[in-house]
C-alpha cells in the first residue's frame, strides 16, 4: 500500500506539468488554455487567476463536463502548491480531457511571481441562497451574478412590457433599475401590468413599481423618473449611467427618440412591441447591428398605427414579449449566448407561432449609417406626424 | 400560390384573415393580387403608387429591399410577411 508521498510521486509521473512562467505566457497567447481552480471556496474567494473557472476538487468529476463540454480544450489545472491539482489533472485525463497540464508550484508560485490575480467580491450567505439557481448554471455562476448585481438597466415604460421585464430583472438581481413613466396606475392597466396591483390605483407607476421590485429583492435599487422621455430630459436621464435600455414604450416618437439617443451613447436597446395578439421583439446593438431606423425608416401615418389603448391587447402577450426582453437583457449583461441583434422575432399568440426575419444595418441610415444626416435630437412628435417621405 | 401573412393592423381590410393566398410571379404581383381582391388594403399599403416606407415586406425571412424589391421572384410555397411598425407597449 502506497503512502501519500509515493502516491503523489506516482501521479505526477503520469501527468504533464507547466511552470508558472510558461503558463503566464500561454495566458496571453491566442489559443490560451482555460485555467481550472480546484481549491477550497475560501481560497478562491481570496484571489484567483483571471479568467479561471472554479470547481472544488470534491465535485470536480461531477461538474467539469458542465463547465468544459469540449474535451479537446487545453486546460491548466491548479491548486495552491500543485499537489491537489496533480490528482485533479489525473482524473481529468481519465474523464477524456486530452490536453491537461498541472500548474507546478500552483497559485502560491503564481502570486509570488507577481502575476495578475483577481479577487472576487464575495456574495453574502443570503445572496448565495437567493441566487443559488443562478450559481449552479456555468454560464452565470458567481462572476455572472456579480455582473448582474453591478448592472444598470433603464426601462422606458412601466406598463405591459416593463412589468414582466422589470420583475424578472429585479428577481435576477440586476442591481440598479431606472424606470421612466409619467403615468399613474389605472384600473384598466391591471389586466396585464403585473408589477402594479389594485391598491396602487392612482399611484404613480414608477413608485408603484419601485415598491413591488424592492420588496421582491432588497439587492435592487429602483431609480424612478416620473416623466415622459423627451428630447429635453433624455440626456439628463442617460447621464445617470445605463448599460442596457429596455424599450417598452407605446408610441413612435418615444421609440425614435430612444433609438437616436442609444446610438449616440452606444447603449444596446432591447426592443419589444405588442398589438392585440402579436408581438415583435429584437435587440438593437449600436456598432454591431441595425438600429430601429434601419428596421423602420419611417413611422406609419397615425391612422395606421393604433395603440393598444385603441386596439386592445391580450393581457398575457406583454408577459411573453416582456419576458423575452428580460432574457435578452440578462444575456447582454452576462455577455452569453446569441442575442437577437439582427433578428426580429414575430410572435403570434393566436396561432402560437414564432417567426423570425433578418434585420440588417442600413449603411444609408440617417442615424447609424456611414454618413449620418441626423446628429442631434429632432422634434419627434412632428417627425411621427409628418407626411411620409419615400425613398427615391 | 404564395401565402401572405397579414398583420393585425391590416386585418380589418381583409375580413379578419391572418393569412391569405395570392398569385403572382414576383412579390409586387402577389401584393397587387391581394390589393385587387381587397381594395381597402391599397390605401393602407401604398401612397402615391409606391409601397409605403413604413411597411416592411419579407420573403423567406429577408427584407425584399435587400433582394430585388417588389421585383423579387417568389417560389412556390414561399411565405410573404407584411410587417408594419407597431408602437404598442406602455402608455407614456
Amino acid at each position: 500500500m502506497a503512502g501519500y508521498r509515493e502516491l503523489l510521486a506516482r501521479v505526477k509521473a503520469e501527468i504533464d506539468e507547466i511552470s508558472t512562467v510558461d503558463a503566464h505566457e500561454r495566458l496571453r497567447a491566442p489559443d490560451a488554455p482555460l485555467f481550472v481552480d480546484v481549491r477550497e471556496p475560501d481560497e478562491w474567494d481570496e484571489g484567483h487567476i483571471p479568467g479561471a473557472v472554479y470547481t472544488g476538487r470534491g465535485r470536480l468529476e461531477q461538474r467539469i463536463e458542465g463547465l468544459v463540454p469540449d474535451k479537446t480544450r487545453p486546460l491548466v489545472v491548479y491548486c495552491s502548491a500543485g499537489n491537489r491539482s496533480a490528482f485533479a489533472a489525473k482524473v481529468l485525463g481519465e474523464l477524456g480531457y486530452v490536453d491537461v497540464l498541472n500548474l507546478a508550484g500552483g497559485f502560491s508560485d503564481w502570486k509570488r511571481s507577481g502575476y495578475e490575480v483577481t479577487t472576487p467580491r464575495v456574495l453574502s450567505p443570503e445572496q448565495r441562497t437567493r441566487y443559488s439557481r443562478h450559481l449552479l448554471i456555468p454560464e452565470v455562476g458567481e462572476d455572472g451574478q456579480q455582473r448582474l448585481l453591478d448592472a444598470r438597466v433603464l426601462l422606458v415604460g412601466a406598463g405591459g412590457l416593463g412589468s414582466p421585464a422589470s420583475l424578472y430583472l429585479a428577481a435576477a438581481g440586476v442591481g440598479r433599475l431606472g424606470i421612466v413613466d409619467a403615468d399613474v396606475v389605472d384600473e384598466s392597466n391591471l389586466q396585464r401590468q403585473i408589477v402594479h396591483s389594485t391598491d396602487r390605483i392612482g399611484e404613480p407607476k414608477v413608485l408603484s413599481a419601485k415598491r413591488t421590485l424592492e420588496a421582491l429583492n432588497p439587492d435592487v435599487t429602483v431609480v424612478p423618473y416620473q416623466e415622459r422621455l423627451t428630447s429635453e430630459n433624455v440626456e439628463r436621464i442617460l447621464a445617470d449611467g445605463w448599460d442596457v435600455i429596455v424599450d417598452g414604450a407605446d408610441n413612435f416618437p418615444t421609440r425614435y427618440l430612444v433609438n437616436d439617443a442609444s446610438v449616440w451613447h452606444g447603449i444596446p436597446v432591447v426592443h419589444g412591441s405588442i398589438f392585440r395578439f402579436e408581438g415583435q421583439v429584437t435587440v438593437f446593438k449600436p456598432g454591431e447591428g441595425p438600429c430601429y431606423r434601419c428596421l423602420f425608416p419611417q413611422p406609419p401615418p397615425p391612422e395606421l398605427a393604433p395603440s393598444c389603448a385603441e386596439g386592445g391587447v391580450l393581457g398575457v402577450l406583454p408577459g411573453i414579449i416582456g419576458s423575452i426582453q428580460a432574457n435578452e437583457t440578462l444575456k447582454l449583461v452576462l455577455d452569453r449566448g446569441d442575442s437577437l441583434a439582427g433578428r426580429l422575432l414575430l410572435f403570434d399568440a393566436l396561432g402560437t407561432t414564432l417567426d423570425e426575419v433578418t434585420v440588417r444595418r442600413d449603411t444609408s441610415c440617417p442615424v447609424c449609417g456611414d454618413s449620418p444626416t441626423i446628429t442631434e435630437y429632432v422634434d419627434y412628435v412632428e417627425f411621427c406626424n409628418a407626411p411620409t417621405v419615400y425613398d427615391a | 400560390m404564395t401565402r401572405v401573412r397579414i398583420p393585425p393592423t391590416l386585418r380589418a381590410e381583409v375580413g379578419g384573415a391572418r393569412e391569405l393566398e395570392a398569385h403572382g410571379e414576383t412579390v409586387g404581383e402577389v401584393i397587387e393580387d391581394l390589393v385587387e381582391r381587397y381594395p381597402p388594403l391599397r390605401q393602407q399599403l401604398f401612397q402615391n403608387g409606391d409601397l409605403g416606407a413604413f411597411v416592411n415586406v419579407y420573403l423567406g425571412g429577408e427584407d425584399v429591399r435587400m433582394l430585388d424589391g417588389l421585383d423579387t421572384r417568389v417560389n412556390a410555397g414561399s411565405t410573404v410577411i407584411l410587417l408594419p411598425a407597431m408602437a404598442g407597449g406602455a402608455r407614456l
